[in-house]
C-alpha cells in the first residue's frame, strides 16, 4: 500500500505539471458530454408562427348556456410554436411571405361566436385561418403537424361540452324538468311522465279511444328507452376512441435525468478510461515499469494504483459535473449516497479497462487513441434504442456493449440519480464482473512488460 | 541498470529521487535523495524537471536511482550510449567515484576506448566467445602481440585486427 500511494502521489504531480494535458482530460469529456447532455434532452427545434388574435377581449365559448373553462389559447398555442404576435392580417402575410416565420396562424374575430352557435338551432362553421410558408419542407410539415394537432384538441373540448349538452337536452326530453331560454324559464314534461299521465288516464276513456291511446303510450315508452340508449352514444360522438396505454416493460426515468446520466457516463468514461491507459502506458514509455516491478511494487499493486488514479480522478470530476447540472435540472441530493456508488464501481470497471488497453500498447500516443477510438463508438451503440435498428442488429449491439462497462455505468448512474428508473444492483453486479474480468486481461498483457 | 534512463521525465530531479527513495522504503527519503544529488553533482538543478536536462545527467540521474537500493553490485547496460564527449566524461567521473566510494561496477560497452580507459578488469566477448579476461594493459600487449601489423595504429583499429586474427 505504501508503494501505491507514492505512485499515486507521482501521477498526480505528473498530471499537474502537465495543466494542458489535464484540462483537455477533463474539459473535452465534459464538453462532449454537455453537448449530448442538451441534444438529447432537447425537444425538435420550435417552428417560428406568427399569430394574430381578432376575437375581442373576454369573449368566452358558451355552449347551452355553460361557459367553457377558460381555455388559454394563447398560451397552449404558444408553447408548441415559437410565436410572433402580429397586429393586423397584412403584417402576418408579410411575415410568412419574407420568411420571418413558417406560418400565421389566425383566430377571426367571429370565431368564438361560431363555437357558441353549435349548440344552438343554426349551428355556424367556426374557421381559423393558417398561412403557410412551404419553402422547407421539413418544417412546414412540423408546422402542419402542431395545427392540426392544436385543432384537433379545441374541436374536442367543443365536442364534449357539445356532447354534453346534447345530453342534457335528451334527459329533459325523457324525464322532464325546467329549461330555460330566452330570459324565461319552461317546464318540460318529459316523455316518462306524459306516459305515466297517459297510463292513469286511459281506463277512465271510452273503449273505443283506449285503444288508440295505448299506441301512443307503447310510443311514449319505447322513444324513452331508445333515448336513453342515445345518451351515451352522444357521449362517445366526442371521443370515438379512447386510449388506454399500458406500460408492459422498462421502467424509464424522466428524459432530463437520463440526458445529464448519458453526460456524466460520457465524462467518467473518458476521463476514466484514458486516465488509465495513459498512465499505465506512461510507465512504460518512460522505462519505469520494469524498475518498479523488479521489487519495488507488484504488477497487481501498480494495477490497482492506476485504477484508483482513474477512480478518484474521475469520481471528482463527475461529482462536479452532477452538482454543477444542479443550475439546470435540480436533482435529487439525498440519493448522493447512490450516486457516489455508482460512479466508484463504474470507475472501477471503466479504469480495468483502460489498464486493459493501455497493457496493449505501448506509447501513451498510440494507447490515447486507442482509449478514445474504443471508448467512443461503445458510447454510442450503448445508446441506440430498441426498435431504432433490425432486432439481429440490436442483439448484436446488445452483446457487444454488454462486454464493455460504459452501458452497466450508465444504468447504475441513471439508478442512483433517479429512482423511477431500473434498479441499481443488477448494474453493478455486471460492473463487478467487468471490472475483475478486465483486471485479469490487463494482469495478463502486462507479462509482456516484465518480460522485457 | 538499463541502457536508456528509467525514470519520469515531467518531474524534477529531486521528485524522481525521493519516489524512489520512498519506494525503496527507505527512513529518511529526504535524506538520501539529498545524498544523490551530492553524488550526482546536480543539487543545484534538483528543481529542474528531467526532460530539460542533458542526456548525460538524465543518465546520472537513472544511476543515482538506481544506487538507492544500495547494490553491492551496479550493473551498467551501456550506460554512454547516445551521449557527446563531455556528457560522456561527466558520466565517467561520476562512475569512476562510485567505484572509488567502495561499489563494484560491471559496465558492458561497444567502445573499445571507453572500456580500456574506465575499466579495472576487461572480458571480450566476440559472437558469444569469450576471447579475453584481464586488465586492460594486458588486453593491449594482447593486441600487440596478435595483430602486430596494426601495432601502430590507433587502439581501435588494432583492436579490429585483433578480432580478425581471432576469427570474428
Amino acid at each position: 500500500m505504501r508503494g501505491i500511494r507514492w505512485l499515486l502521489l507521482k501521477d498526480l504531480q505528473i498530471l499537474r505539471r502537465s495543466p494542458l494535458q489535464a484540462v483537455l482530460l477533463v474539459a473535452y469529456p465534459i464538453l462532449i458530454a454537455v453537448l449530448v447532455g442538451f441534444a438529447i434532452s432537447r425537444g425538435p427545434e420550435k417552428p417560428r408562427v406568427a399569430f394574430l388574435n381578432e376575437v375581442p377581449a373576454g369573449t368566452r365559448i358558451t355552449v347551452g348556456g355553460a361557459e367553457l373553462p377558460q381555455a388559454n389559447v394563447k398560451g397552449r398555442i404558444c408553447s408548441r410554436v415559437e410565436c410572433l404576435f402580429v397586429s393586423d392580417r397584412e403584417e402576418a402575410e408579410a411575415k410568412v411571405k419574407s420568411g420571418d416565420v413558417l406560418a400565421a396562424l389566425i383566430l377571426p374575430a367571429n370565431l368564438v361566436n361560431k363555437i357558441n352557435s353549435l349548440s344552438t338551432l343554426t349551428p355556424g362553421v367556426p374557421e381559423v385561418e393558417v398561412l403557410v410558408n412551404e419553402e422547407n419542407a421539413v418544417k412546414a410539415e412540423l408546422v402542419d403537424d402542431r395545427i392540426t394537432t392544436l385543432l384537433a384538441q379545441a374541436n374536442l373540448a367543443v365536442a364534449r361540452r357539445i356532447g354534453s349538452e346534447g345530453g342534457r337536452y335528451l334527459d329533459l326530453i325523457v324525464n322532464g324538468g325546467e329549461f330555460k331560454a330566452l330570459g324565461g324559464s319552461f317546464h318540460i314534461l318529459g316523455l316518462r311522465a306524459s306516459a305515466k299521465i297517459l297510463e292513469a288516464v286511459t281506463p277512465a276513456l271510452p273503449p273505443g279511444l283506449q285503444a288508440p291511446l295505448k299506441e301512443v303510450t307503447a310510443f311514449a315508452a319505447q322513444a324513452r328507452d331508445n333515448l336513453d340508449v342515445a345518451k351515451p352514444l352522444i357521449a362517445r360522438l366526442a371521443q370515438p376512441i379512447k386510449v388506454d396505454k399500458v406500460v408492459v416493460g422498462g421502467q424509464s426515468p424522466p428524459l432530463e435525468i437520463f440526458a445529464i446520466a448519458v453526460a456524466a457516463t460520457l465524462t467518467l468514461a473518458f476521463v476514466v478510461v484514458l486516465l488509465v491507459a495513459g498512465s499505465l502506458a506512461l510507465e512504460r514509455e518512460e522505462n519505469a515499469f520494469p524498475r518498479l516491478t523488479r521489487g519495488l511494487i507488484s504488477t497487481n499493486g501498480l494495477l490497482g494504483e492506476k485504477v484508483l488514479l482513474g477512480v478518484a480522478v474521475g469520481l471528482v470530476v463527475t461529482l462536479l459535473m452532477l452538482l454543477g447540472m444542479q443550475f439546470f435540472v435540480p436533482l435529487e441530493l439525498g440519493r448522493i449516497g447512490l450516486w457516489l456508488v455508482a460512479i466508484l464501481f463504474s470507475g472501477a470497471a471503466l479504469g480495468a479497462a483502460g489498464a486493459a488497453l493501455g497493457a496493449a500498447a505501448r506509447e501513451v500516443r498510440a494507447v490515447s487513441l486507442l482509449a478514445f477510438m474504443v471508448t467512443l463508438p461503445i458510447a454510442f451503440l450503448s445508446l441506440v434504442p430498441s426498435g431504432a435498428v433490425s432486432p439481429a442488429v440490436f442483439d448484436a449491439i446488445r452483446y457487444v456493449t454488454a462486454l464493455f462497462p460504459f452501458k452497466p455505468a450508465l444504468q447504475a448512474i441513471t439508478a442512483g440519480l433517479d429512482e423511477t428508473g431500473p434498479g441499481i444492483g443488477g448494474p453493478l453486479l455486471h460492473l463487478a464482473v467487468l471490472a475483475f474480468a478486465y483486471a485479469a486481461i490487463a494482469r495478463l498483457a502486462l507479462r509482456r512488460f516484465t518480460a522485457v | 541498470m538499463p541502457q536508456q534512463a528509467a525514470l519520469y521525465r515531467r518531474l524534477t530531479v529531486e521528485e524522481n529521487l525521493l519516489l524512489f527513495a520512498r519506494l525503496e522504503g527507505h527512513e529518511d527519503p529526504r535524506r538520501s535523495a539529498e545524498e544523490m544529488l551530492e553524488l550526482t553533482g546536480l543539487g543545484e538543478r534538483r528543481g529542474e524537471i528531467v526532460a530539460r536536462l542533458s542526456g548525460g545527467n538524465q543518465q546520472r540521474i537513472n544511476i543515482a536511482i538506481g544506487l538507492l537500493s544500495r547494490p553491492a553490485v551496479l550493473l551498467l547496460d551501456e550506460p554512454s550510449v547516445g551521449l557527446d564527449p563531455r556528457q560522456r566524461s561527466r558520466l565517467w567521473e561520476f562512475v569512476s567515484a562510485l567505484a572509488d566510494r567502495g561499489t563494484t561496477v560491471i559496465f558492458s560497452t561497444h567502445d573499445i576506448q571507453e572500456a580500456e580507459r574506465y575499466g579495472g578488469r576487461l572480458l571480450v566477448l566476440a559472437d558469444g566467445e569469450a576471447l579475453f579476461d584481464g586488465p586492460p594493459a594486458e588486453l593491449r600487449e594482447a593486441v600487440r602481440r596478435e595483430a602486430p601489423e596494426a601495432a601502430d595504429r590507433d587502439f581501435e583499429t588494432a583492436f579490429v585486427a585483433y578480432l580478425h586474427h581471432r576469427g570474428h
